[in-house]
């Protein structure tokens, strides 16, 4: 017997299972599997807060969504055609976002009488069984029941140990249906489990067991193929946005010659850049995990005061405390990239769930008047290029600057044609070390064309100079309550921040004409969601347009020309609409928001009957 | 010809620039700057290898003064500021000037972490138990009861004994000076200054205006040898206006004896500064003077001891790393483990 093959070309899958089930796991594997295949894709993991809430039940399900295809892929799908489920709670919490017709692959154990009752379905009724489900393809298998039996040989391993690998079993067999090998989580296992011979064995055996159980059962009649996708020619790899900003951050470091130092304090959805850069020390990357979010970036502060790259990571709750923090680096005039992972707010608000509600924050949110850089990105690998330039703008600027990105980049994954090191634009940096021709004394706030003031390091002889966070005199910033030199010194940094558009690129169209009736303008990670909304609707001829914002303060100096060329401005956010105030603000135009506040990412579908409803 | 080139010596005078010095008449730390000048040049350290980093409160005013590199930082965050720097550039010489609220209130939280990191540096904590800079309020050193502009009917809040607080927190240096005491001063903060790791020096310090004669139990010559109790390793216990008086450990209870009629300083409590678990108990040697038979306020270096530093081992483990692995090579960082071609 053979199953029958098919090509397919976009598939959208999602796993779903205990928190305890490994879905994570078995998602990234798969993911990773299928960008060495040369496939497109994108990912959404979607678990939640608790580490293992109790097992079975509804709050403790996590998910692992993958779009892949043989096209260019912009999102992890708006609905899934497959739905993997380890027990009822995932199916009862995923059902909602399986297409009609979609495939269900149910683990059968994760639905007896106690999971039945876990997941909240009424006395006796079992989905798998009711005909609830009968306008799915149901494929029910015993993957518990199976993963012991293909351990059976494995007498050191308990129970439990056994049934730990279930999700190797399922991966197997999605591996089966997808038509591809086992090399790449075989690998995986040998690095993970090298030392522990009876685990990878094991582990080894029920992935395989999984793969044989869908080539030699026969009630599965096809298997999908997905061609490689048609992306620009060059070396790729898979990455997450959190591992691709860190990288862009120690590139940074590389190409100015200055040491990267990271002060945070462990945070969701941000802790990852903390955790990658502490084993970057190979580069000299000097990491220091503080005891509190204030500590982070005081500690960040004393680092560029004594002329390494400052930087600190964090989430929205962090931001708040470290906004006194930042007023100071405004005074000090020094470099400090602050990168906030968002996530959903207010306080402790959604720690798991993605949210982009801190931008106002961003803009605002310090006492006095207190500019600072805003730039976002926009996809996973984005997060490399944006990193690498929030620290190019904190050096050559000697200002902080805020780098926005969100629980969904930082986790999501998707091929990066990852650049070479020597393609990377050099960040030069100069500290002051000796006077210019003509300058008879050292005058610490006297600023040079882009309104920069010198960074002099202790241990510059004769640049010895008190610096601080009380009003600064122009030019030697001595203390000064003088009424003048503050109105001037305010206007100054003002000026400053706004002159960073002279060395910024202009906004550019991402897709869709430079003028007519809609544009649709975002920032951050709706980017997925707009580009393929937009290309559907271009490709049914309609007139729209897509800009998506890197340099968010200040902005590109051709955006108010740009949106003036439209009939109507669209702004889709994950927020109560914040860069649609600040739009409205400056340009004086009527912009639309669209807001979604739902902890997940705004779909194309929604966004495709929001711009039609505009046209 | 032949010409030696030796460092300039320096003297107290250039470590004081032009500004205006602007702390209330009488106020205490006009002495503690004068000592710190003082003993800046016999230190060995460049002046422009030396930062002083400060708070904010009256006596966060300190860097302006200095000629040196300087930061007026945030309330409480000095401690934080002067980690990362030290972190950093663990050559440079950094000294923390904070106040009892600075330090203790605001900023308590990084005070006891950067003790227990142990960074190379110094930590002067003027003690004023008061806010001045917000004109008298209580500060978390004020003694119970005592009344001020947020405390009209006594203070309620217990004081922090700060040098039983920097023990709790495993301080390597932790000692006791004040600003009336300019030789004592200038001893201490050499001896901080030779120490390697977080030198902790508190030091009583006048509010002429909101707090004035809070200290002059201990300053003041009526009473200064009744009250105080001057430490010296291997030295016994003695204090009183003859030397007349020691202290004696009866269990773990330092009990005053009287010297004479068959007490001999052989029997007192000889101070080892070394000793963890008896500074342990000399820290505790707290009580408020205003009780009868209360103990002495001891003075000078209660404890020190070696630990190695944050920033030496963080560099440390860094060359460790390259060592093993060798230097960070950015293109396979890029690469990663797993790449494919599209052609």
């Amino acid at each position: 017997m053979s199953a029958q093959e098919e090509i397919l070309q976009e598939v959208t899958i999602k796993f779903a299972g205990d928190s305890g089930d490994g879905m994570q796991l078995t998602g990234t594997q798969f993911t990773n599997n299928t960008a060495l295949m040369g496939i497109d894709l994108a990912t959404f993991p979607d678990f939640p807060a608790e580490i293992r809430a109790p097992i079975g039940t509804l709050a403790g399900v996590s998910g692992y969504q993958l779009h892949f295809s043989s096209k260019k892929v912009y999102t992890p799908g708006d609905i899934a055609d497959v739905l993997v489920v380890m027990n009822a709670a995932a199916l009862k919490v995923n059902i909602k976002s399986l297409k009609p017709g979609g495939k269900i692959v149910a683990n059968i154990d994760g639905f007896d009488s106690k999971n039945l009752r876990l997941a909240h379905y009424p006395d006796g009724i079992n989905p798998l069984e009711d005909g609830s489900l009968d306008n799915y393809e149901v494929i029910k298998i015993d993957v518990t029941k199976l993963t012991r039996e293909a351990l059976k040989d494995f007498k050191e391993l308990g129970v439990k140990e056994r049934d730990r690998a279930k999700n190797m079993f399922v991966l197997g067999f999605i591996y089966w249906m997808y038509n591809r090998t086992l090399d790449t989580t075989i690998d995986f296992l040998k690095d993970k489990f090298g030392k522990k011979e009876i685990i990878l064995q094991s582990n080894i055996k029920v992935l395989q067991a999984g793969y044989n159980y869908g080539d030699t059962t026969e009630t599965f009649t096809s298997r999908y193929t997905i061609e490689k996708a048609k992306l620009p020619s060059g070396s790729y790899r898979n990455i997450m946005g959190n591992a691709a900003l860190a990288m862009g951050l120690v590139a940074a470091g590389e190409k100015s010659g200055l040491t990267l130092f990271l002060g945070s304090y462990p945070i969701t959805p941000a802790t990852d850049i903390l955790q990658d850069l502490s084993k970057y020390k190979s580069f000299g990357v000097k990491t220091f995990q503080a005891e509190d979010e204030i500590a982070a970036i005081s500690s960040a502060i004393g680092a560029s005061y004594g002329g390494l790259l400052g930087i600190t990571t964090t989430s929205g709750p962090g931001m708040a405390l470290k906004a006194e923090a930042m007023g100071l680096a405004v005074m000090l005039e020094i470099p400090l990239v602050i990168v906030n992972v968002q996530r959903g707010g207010p306080s402790t608000g959604l720690p798991t769930k993605t949210e982009q509600s801190d931008l106002m924050q961003a803009y605002y949110g310090r006492n006095g008047e207190c500019p600072m850089p805003v730039i976002a990105s926009s996809t996973p690998s984005d997060c490399f290029d944006v990193a690498y330039e929030a620290s190019r703008i904190a050096v050559q600027h000697m200002t902080p600057v805020i780098l926005l990105s969100d629980g969904y980049i930082a986790n999501g994954a998707e091929p990066w044609k990852y650049p070479v090191s020597a393609d990377l634009q050099p960040i030069d940096v100069k500290y002051k070390t000796k006077l210019d021709e003509g300058e008879e004394t050292f005058l610490p706030y006297k600023r040079d064309e882009k309104l920069v003031r010198p960074w002099a390091i202790p241990g510059t002889a004769g640049f010895e100079h008190r610096i601080g966070g009380l009003e600064k005199q122009d030019l030697t910033g001595a203390v000064s309550y003088d009424t003048d030199n503050h109105q001037h010194m305010i206007k100054t940094r003002q000026a400053k921040v706004d002159k960073i558009a002279d060395y910024i690129p202009l906004q550019k169209i991402d897709s869709g004409a430079e003028k007519g009736k809609v544009l649709v303008l975002g920032w951050g990670s709706t980017y997925g969601a707009i580009k393929s909304a937009v290309l559907e609707l271009q490709a049914q001829g309609l007139s729209v347009s897509h800009a998506h914002l890197r340099y968010i303060r200040p902005f590109p100096k051709n955006l108010g020309e740009m949106i003036k060329n439209f009939d109507k401005i669209l702004i889709p956010e994950i927020n109560n609409g914040q860069l649609v105030k600040i739009i409205r603000d400056q340009y004086l135009v009527d912009a639309k928001a669209f807001n979604k506040m739902m902890g997940i990412p705004i779909t194309k579908g929604e966004l495709i009957d929001v711009i039609k409803g505009m046209l | 010809m032949s010409e030696t080139l030796t460092a300039p010596t320096l003297t107290a005078k250039d470590f004081a620039n032009d500004n205006e010095v602007r702390w209330c008449p009488g106020c205490g730390d006009y002495s503690i700057l004068a000592q710190v000048q003082k003993i800046m040049p016999t230190i060995g350290v460049p002046k422009e290898d030396v930062v002083v980093i400060s708070g904010i409160g009256c006596s966060s005013r300190f860097p302006y003064y200095m000629n040196t590199f300087g930061m007026h930082s945030i309330h409480g965050r000095a401690t934080a500021i002067a980690s990362g720097l030290k972190a950093a550039r663990p050559e440079l010489s950094v000294w923390i000037v904070t106040g009892d609220g600075d330090s203790l209130s605001i900023g308590g939280n990084h005070t006891i972490h950067l003790l227990r990191r142990n960074f190379d540096v110094n930590v002067l904590l003027f003690n004023n138990q008061i806010y001045g800079l917000t004109k008298g309020q209580y500060s978390p050193t004020s003694e119970e009861h005592k009344l001020t502009k947020t405390s009209p009917y006594g203070s309620i809040d217990h004081p922090f004994n700060p040098l039983a607080l920097a023990m709790g927190a495993d301080a390597t240096f932790v000692a006791r000076s004040m600003d009336r005491d300019p030789k004592h001063l200038q001893q201490t903060l050499t001896r901080a200054n030779q120490h390697k790791g977080t030198s902790f020096v508190e030091i009583y310090q006048n509010c002429s205006i909101f707090n004035d004669g809070a200290f002059e139990i201990f300053t003041e010559k009526g009473s200064k040898l009744e009250e105080t109790l001057f430490l010296e390793s291997g030295q016994p216990l003695i204090f009183g206006t003859n030397k007349n008086k020691g202290i004696k450990l009866d269990g773990f209870t330092p009990v005053v004896v009287e010297l004479g009629n068959g007490v001999s300083a052989d029997d007192l409590w000889i101070h080892d500064d070394k000793d963890f678990y008896k500074a342990q108990i000399l820290v505790r040697m707290f009580d408020d003077p205003r009780k009868a038979n209360h103990l002495p306020r001891p003075f000078g270096v209660f404890y020190e001891t070696e630990r190695p530093c944050y920033e030496e081992v963080m560099a440390l483990q860094i060359e460790e790393v390259i060592a093993s692995k060798g230097k960070g090579n950015l293109d396979k960082l890029l690469r990663g483990n797993e790449v494919w071609d599209i052609a």
